[in-house]
């Protein structure tokens, strides 16, 4: 059996869902990832993810981010990430898109601004 | 002297881990520290996805050949296929994006093309160039300069 590169954990709040996410995220579990954001943009459109455990991520996570947060933004809800790894942010630069997430020092923080 | 290495796996998603560890291996013989062993995993991670998606199309079509050679002042990285001709040069570069202005769609296009691995792949290795024909198979060199401190 393929080892699990992901761990992905989704904590359904009140008017949030909160998704965990560790691990790395590249072309090999991406859908994996992708599938999960899109279960949870069926719930709910305020979405909080929390990227502080996420090792290594490529443009094919980046993808998965961006459709979840269009799908969202479709609904007039939001996407915010909460303590991003070193990087996380660093990928989101180099595609352009820190300017178009904000960004939380802590879940706490994140979850309380919806 | 050039010291170089070379892995071949098939052209699969769950390879990209393994060719990420065998180049990160390299650069942290040449001297790279880890930030730069990052840029250069992603780098490889982005060519081999291309290669998957748009050269051979689907998993499993044929294998990625890639080999690294440390010099004393650079860093080689090539990646060769048989699968169709995917010319980096050919593809775009990412829409600005800001707050106030993001062209999703544009994005969007640009991410299912491989056009934001591309984008990386430029922005993060100092020399990219892509060469094709029918009997040696697509090649894509990436070559990163190794600094030397001068304290």
């Amino acid at each position: 059996m393929a080892e699990s590169l992901i761990d992905i954990q989704v904590e359904d709040l009140k008017r949030v869902e909160l998704v965990r996410v560790s691990g790395r995220i590249d072309s090999s579990n991406a859908a994996e990832f992708d599938r999960v954001l899109k279960e949870v943009a069926g719930r709910k459109h305020n979405v909080v993810l929390e990227l502080s455990g996420v090792e290594y991520m490529s443009s094919a996570g980046l993808r998965a981010i961006v459709a979840l947060w269009r799908e969202c933004q479709k609904r007039r809800g939001d996407v915010l990430l909460a303590n991003p790894s070193e990087r996380v942010t660093e990928v989101l630069t180099l595609a352009g898109l820190n300017t178009v997430f904000k960004v939380f020092d802590t879940e706490t923080a994140a979850v309380g601004n919806f | 002297m050039a010291h170089e290495q070379v892995l071949i796996v098939p052209g699969r998603y769950n390879e990209i881990k393994r060719i990420c560890e065998f180049v990160a291996a390299g650069a942290a013989e040449a001297g790279f520290d880890d930030d730069t062993i990052f840029h250069l995993e992603l780098c490889c991670d982005e060519a081999s996805t291309n290669i998957i998606e748009h050269a051979y199309g689907q998993e499993g079509a044929g294998n990625i050949v890639i080999s690294y050679a440390i010099a004393e002042d650079e860093f080689t990285i090539v990646l060769r296929d048989n699968g169709q001709a995917f010319d980096p040069a050919n593809v775009p570069p990412p829409p600005a994006i800001s707050r106030e202005s993001i062209p999703l769609d544009e994005l969007a296009n640009q991410m299912r093309i491989g056009g934001l691995g591309l984008h990386f792949i430029r922005n993060l290795m100092d020399e990219v160039t892509y060469s094709s024909d029918n009997r040696q198979g697509n090649r894509l060199v990436m070559v990163k300069k190794l600094q030397k401190d001068e304290s």
